[in-house]
């Protein structure tokens, strides 16, 4: 189900002012902007420490025109428990009326040190909409590898090293974890695809329950591309097959971007200058790790989508 | 008025959560803290408590959660010890930041390795700097008093900072105790549903954790300081409020034969009872002693504390918690402090003592006088930090 079918259907006001200090083409300001354009009403937004959290608040200014909520690194699915449980009681209690809730989470703060609390808050079953915003890496404290950073990737401690050519290991499956949870609703949203990314915020939101959504968040200082390249990056990840986008509803996975002709995956590493050490001839066995990686994925979800 | 009942130190704290009108729990089980957090479970799911029980699956999204709860406005408790206080450490000194009036129930517990689960203070004296207000009991009916005496003092608008009430585990928090609990109702009207100024509210869109550099960091610090210093004006005012419905007193501090005593014993917790009844039998004795315990370990009273030690002749301290390479330990590096700028200090030592539950016997603390009497006759204080009670 579709809540908006064009673009014009999204809401005009912006509750994710500008003058933010996101760098120019970063895409996780894309990304909370359009997540916002989604909302069904009051809403309340929590935000883990991260590139997001500190260029929108540099005190004494804001950039979010919602109450807006940041405690520490590792805890935002925990923030969100607490607000959540207690607007529920208070509902019940004083007739309060419980806001809609949507916590965003980098990489870092979601697939490594956040995924106990995400954990703990998806078993209990909190309604609230968890976003991952994933630029592969710990991008605010200067493009360190995380556990979301891909196979073959440079990153400052992932280098591409004369014996160690980047990160060797692969990605976590984020939705695979929230999948096992047994959330309700669990998908992936890529900016360059804006309506299938607020639509999926929507159908989350709606969820009566846990629901997460994991967004692919190109960004240019840590990938090193030119800042005004992000949403072609971003279409190219999906075009590749390198990011897939599907959804997971009831446990039931849907390929919502099917890809029948992929573009060859140098098409996007070519573009990153955090992959320019696998284009050398000696690190040729990486690239093909990628490839084979990609491939292993892409029939891993035919298969968990039924189509094949 | 209230009603006389049989209750172990975690069971009455669970009673003064439920009379508190709580609307969100989240707590981890940790051991002697555990009681506390099933009784509330119980309560909520038999409907005796209108409140969120949040099962969080550690202490440090516990905290997490409090924080996110106590953002809305609502009144928010949960309560821990030990390696559970050392789990959610990052987040107390932003619950006191972000002036979330949590009230903790610390069951004190000495901190790992060796694993133990038997008291020291060393969960309490973590907190020392993070901008808690800190209460310490002596006993069963202190920790159900100050309890809902807590949730009063943080929620003062003059305060709004973090609040634990510490018990000695075991020794408090397992121990059946005759106590007088409060008539529900009387406690429902000496604490109103919390009525919070700023809050996560979707009228009044408020940004909250913003991030503050050279620039405003230090004001926010200062504000802090300012909270916790009324704090200490409230403390008494609550105290004085509470003993209009209670008939029990209460103060930063509590003092026994410390008027014209030579030696006073300064202590924490429930080694003050056993203090004060060596203390009466050396009186017999004809030795002038008294105790002094101290019952807000922050913001700490040191004017109280001058006051009351300005006369003696020799001033011990007895610390359940080690701070290897200090001065002494935690309360005792207070009380130095406090008692500096007197023109004639009295002589001062510390005493750790009690460490992972073992007893602080009587013949310990007649120990801990007899060494100041002895220091008195010298004229000097030998050792400055004594272990008593190790092998």
């Amino acid at each position: 189900m579709s809540y908006f079918r064009r673009l014009a259907d999204l809401p005009k006001e912006e509750l994710l002012a500008p003058g933010h200090r996101l760098c120019a083409g970063c895409a996780a300001s894309i990304i909370a902007r359009l997540a916002l354009k989604a909302t069904r009403g009051p809403t309340i937004v929590v935000n883990a420490t991260g590139c997001l959290e500190v260029a929108t608040t540099i005190y004494p200014y804001t950039s979010w025109r919602v109450p807006w909520v940041h405690v520490a690194f590792e805890n935002a699915a925990a923030v969100a428990s607490g607000i959540e449980a207690a607007f529920r009681i208070m509902e019940k209690k004083y007739g309060v009326k419980k806001p809609d809730i949507i916590a965003f989470g980098g990489d870092g703060g979601t697939f490594d040190i956040g995924i106990q609390a995400l954990s703990g808050a998806l078993e209990r079953g909190h309604d609230f909409v968890y976003i991952c915003y994933d630029n592969e890496a710990y991008m605010n404290t200067g493009i360190q590898r995380s556990s979301a950073t891909p196979l073959g990737a440079w990153t400052t401690t992932s280098p591409a090293g004369r014996v160690i050519p980047g990160k060797l290991e692969r990605k976590k499956d984020l939705i695979g974890i929230a999948v096992a949870h047994g959330v309700e609703y669990a998908a992936t949203a890529s900016p360059a695809y804006p309506l299938d990314l607020v639509n999926k915020v929507r159908k989350a939101i709606e969820v009566d329950g846990p629901a997460v959504l994991h967004i692919i968040s190109p960004c240019p200082r840590g990938w090193r591309f030119d800042p005004s390249e992000t949403i072609e990056i971003a279409r190219l990840a999906v075009e590749t097959r390198f990011f897939p986008i599907y959804e997971v509803e009831k446990g039931e996975y849907k390929i919502n971007i099917k890809v029948p002709k992929p573009k060859p995956v140098e098409e996007y590493l070519k573009r990153q200058g955090r992959f320019k050490h696998i284009f050398l001839p000696e690190n040729k066995w990486v690239l093909e790790r990628i490839k084979q990686t990609i491939e292993e994925n892409w029939n891993r979800l035919l298969e968990l989508a039924g189509e094949k | 008025m209230g009603k006389v009942v049989g209750l172990m130190g975690d069971e009455a704290v669970a009673q003064a959560v439920r009379q508190s009108n709580v609307d969100v729990i989240a707590a981890y089980p940790i051991t002697p803290q555990t009681i506390i957090v099933e009784r509330l479970s119980e309560y909520v799911a038999n409907g005796e408590l209108d409140a969120a029980f949040v099962p969080v699956e550690s202490e440090h999204s516990a905290l997490s959660c409090c924080v996110g709860a106590s953002l809305t406005g609502a009144r928010v408790f949960t309560a821990s010890a030990a390696n559970g206080i050392a789990l959610m450490f990052e987040i107390t000194f932003i619950a006191s930041s972000m002036r979330c009036p949590i009230v903790m129930a610390i069951v004190n517990r000495a901190f790992s390795a060796p694993i133990n689960i038997h008291c020291s203070h060393d969960d309490t004296v973590a907190l020392r700097d993070a901008s808690w207000v800190h209460l310490i009991s002596e006993s069963v009916q202190e920790a159900y008093d100050n309890t809902v005496q807590a949730f009063k003092i943080a929620e003062d608008p003059r305060v709004l900072l973090p609040t634990s009430i510490s018990l000695d585990g075991f020794i408090l928090s397992h121990c059946l105790e005759r106590i007088e609990m409060l008539d529900d109702e009387v406690v429902s009207e000496f604490l109103p549903p919390r009525k919070a100024e700023y809050k996560l509210d979707p009228e009044k869109p408020i940004t909250f954790g913003p991030l503050a550099l050279y620039d405003y960091y230090f004001e926010f610090k200062r504000q802090q300081e300012e909270a916790m210093r009324n704090a200490l004006t409230v403390v008494k005012e609550v105290a004085k409020k509470y003993e209009e419905i209670s008939g029990r007193k209460y103060g930063t501090i509590k003092k026994f034969m410390t008027d014209d005593a030579d030696v006073v014993l300064v202590c924490m917790g429930s080694a003050a009872g056993t203090a004060r009844v060596v203390a009466k039998s050396l009186r017999k004795e004809g030795k002038k002693v008294g105790v002094l315990s101290v019952r807000l370990f922050r913001p700490f009273p040191t004017e109280d504390v001058r006051e009351t030690l300005e006369n003696a002749k020799a001033v011990a301290v007895i610390d359940r918690s080690s701070a290897p390479g200090c001065v002494g330990g935690p309360l005792f590096e207070d009380i130095c402090t406090a008692l500096y700028d007197l023109p004639e200090r009295p002589l001062t030592y510390n005493i750790i003592a009690g460490l992972g539950g073992r007893d602080i016997t009587p013949d310990q603390i007649k120990q801990m006088y007899n060494i100041g009497f002895k220091y008195i006759e010298k004229g000097k204080v030998e050792d400055k930090v004594l272990w008593i009670g190790v092998r």
